[in-house]
């Protein structure tokens, strides 16, 4: 384990500057960069769940959005309905993210391949609409929170350090519990299902039973996430679960890394700064090449991140973790 | 009554411009086995190019073939460019690289021709009303769209089975291996037939111009839809499409013409005015899962191998 291969060099260090990383934005001031890496954080709390299953599971959902709304909207209606305790919302969120996860688990889990990606799409697209279509709570427009969920008195969401801090230590509760899962009994007999399925069946594993149980693990770990996403934005509306969404999720999950539990959360940072750095560096670009900056030119970031995606897929298959994995790890 | 055959014939045509864009779909995966998430966006492009190619000509007719043209061209290059570097990868590789591209086309065409839409004007002949039925008055390019659809499918139909480029189609899906084995250069026939896809996506997103705003991101939703047609129709089959795309357009058409009235008795008139909407769009998608629960390959699989 404790060993200095540029991976673990890498990870320990983003841990280190994740967690310093307040530090610096109250001595500076700087709390746009703290509200980005929030946000990182909670999307890669989303991206390591999800990896459970895709990475692990060989289950490729293209719906996992929908749990961060789902978790979002759970927090957004109570707080409409005047229940602000967090005692109250956040087990809603998880309780129904899981709930959901386990109906759309048990259909989906009968497909596979290509029909299963269509099929957890679909499921995704339908709590979209259904979100469209809560007039109470804001259709279309979305709803705004006007107050974070309410816990006992040090733990003050409102406060954006120790929310920052909150949202860092969920993560990495995730991370390690992603860790435990796949190294114990139950996670080795997904990725067997992963690798052969009716192999696994044959040796007496109820893979289905197993399978389903990871789905509902990473849906309720995602509608957590939605919940901090829902009171780190203030506010939630179904744009959140279109299908572009889980789009980005996976593209998380593949660009970090898949084969391994932190990979994914490498992969939100790498995405989400890349979204940030883009427009500044096409900026610059500009600037240097014709003089000066180019009039809206910063928009056209996504000219470059989508080219980047098929060069990864086709060239950078281990994602970033796969750049640094020593060769001989395989 | 006639609000009925009306919003009927509504539904047919948006099930015509879906099966435009499913046959496609369905082409590339039943032959090429690839998940496209950029087909909505040669839809897109489709579009603009009939509406600037249309301004720049005056004429809607001449625009739209140049159109087509154009994004044939657009779609060969893209397969020899791109796209054939993804066949034989996994499904998830498909996604996330024509993700990629879906987001490079976005921003292309932003970049081109300007974050604001275009619209595309109709000739004033097609402006006007026909009578389908004594008493039923039904806009002639609605009607348009249904016949050239129709005239569309038949062609693919004879394509795909009575001629020879259609037979080695045909043999492709079933065994590309062995198709290639006997000579045939799988790779021209995959560029064609990617080819052939995009250009029907580009013919929908051009017939679909007029009636709707050109602008970016048009493609997501609708390739969404198109997705959930080949999975009812069963994958690869576009008989299949042809079946599910009508479905889908009826079902998604008469929900948002009648829904909304059913849902007002029991809730308020505002909030029938969302739900009803949104009601009709679950049903696509409640059809589509129960389909696939009890009929895991479709209404019309393609081949049993």
């Amino acid at each position: 384990m404790a060993q200095l291969t540029p991976r673990n060099v890498l990870v320990a260090t983003l841990l280190v500057l994740l967690a310093l990383l307040p530090v610096y934005c109250t001595v500076t001031g700087n709390y746009f960069l703290m509200s980005l890496f929030t946000r990182i954080l909670i999307l890669g709390m989303a991206a390591v769940s999800l990896n459970l299953i895709m990475g692990f599971g060989g289950m490729v959902s293209f719906g996992h959005a929908a749990y961060l709304g789902i978790g979002g909207y759970a927090v957004g209606i109570l707080a409409k309905e005047g229940i602000n305790s967090g005692f109250i919302q956040w087990p809603v969120a998880v309780l129904v993210s899981a709930l959901f996860a386990l109906g759309v688990g048990a259909l989906s889990l009968r497909t596979r391949g290509v029909y299963f990606i269509m099929i957890t799409l679909a499921f995704a697209q339908m709590v979209y609409y259904v979100a469209i279509g809560l007039d109470r709570y804001g259709g279309d427009d979305g709803l705004t929170i006007h107050k974070r969920s309410e816990f006992f008195n040090p733990l003050n969401l409102s406060n954006r350090t120790i929310f920052y801090y909150l949202c860092f230590a969920l993560l990495m509760v995730t991370v390690y519990l992603v860790w435990r899962l796949v190294h114990s009994r139950f996670g080795m007999a997904i990725q067997g299902a992963r690798s052969n399925d009716r192999r696994m069946r044959a040796i007496g594993f109820p893979t289905y039973r197993y399978k389903l149980t990871c789905f509902v693990i990473a849906g309720t770990i995602c509608g957590l996430a939605g919940a901090l996403l829902a009171n780190h934005t203030s506010f939630i509306n179904p744009s959140i679960m279109f299908w572009t969404r889980s789009g980005d999720l996976i593209v998380m999950a593949v660009l970090g890394g898949m084969g391994t539990v932190f990979g994914p959360v490498i992969g939100a940072i790498a995405l989400l700064v890349l979204e940030e750095a883009l427009p500044i560096l096409i900026g610059g670009a500009s600037q240097l090449v014709t003089g000066h900056e180019v009039q809206g030119a910063r928009e056209y970031w996504q000219l470059i991140l989508g080219p980047m995606l098929l060069l990864i897929v086709l060239f950078a298959r281990g994602g970033i973790d796969g750049l640094l994995a020593r060769p001989s790890r395989g | 009554m006639l609000y009925l055959i009306e919003q009927c014939l509504n539904g047919i045509q948006l099930g015509m411009l879906l099966f435009l864009l499913a046959a496609g779909l369905t082409l590339i995966f039943g032959i090429m086995d690839l998940v496209n998430l950029a087909h909505g966006s040669l839809y897109m492009i489709g579009a603009y190019f009939a509406a600037t190619f249309a301004a720049v000509t005056g004429s809607f007719v001449l625009g739209a073939i140049l159109a087509l043209l154009a994004t044939l061209v657009v779609g060969m290059a893209l397969e020899v460019i791109a796209i054939r570097r993804l066949y034989g990868r996994d499904h998830l590789d498909h996604v996330l690289g024509t993700f990629g591209l879906l987001l490079f086309f976005n921003e292309l065409v932003r970049l081109i021709w300007g974050p604001g839409g275009l619209t595309l004007p109709l000739p004033s002949q097609m402006l006007t009303a026909v009578q389908v039925l004594p008493g039923v008055y039904y806009p002639a390019f609605r009607l348009v769209i249904i016949i050239a659809t129709l005239i569309v499918a038949l062609l693919l139909y004879v394509l795909v089975m009575r001629t020879r480029v259609g037979m080695l189609i045909r043999a492709g899906a079933s065994n590309r291996e062995m198709v290639g084995a006997l000579g045939v250069n799988i790779k021209l026939l995959y560029t064609l037939v990617f080819g052939l896809g995009a250009a029907l996506a580009g013919f929908a997103g051009l017939m679909q111009a007029p009636i709707l705003t050109v602008q970016i991101g048009m493609g997501e939703n609708i390739l969404i839809l198109a997705f959930v047609v080949i999975i009812i129709g069963g994958i690869g089959s576009v008989r299949g499409a042809f079946v599910a795309a009508i479905i889908v357009g009826l079902i998604d058409t008469i929900g948002r013409a009648f829904l909304p009235d059913l849902v007002r008795h029991f809730v308020s008139y505002s909030a029938g005015s969302s739900l009803g909407p949104s009601l009709s769009s679950m049903m696509i998608y409640m059809l589509m899962a129960a389909v696939l629960v009890f009929r895991p390959e479709g209404l019309f699989p393609a081949s049993s191998k």
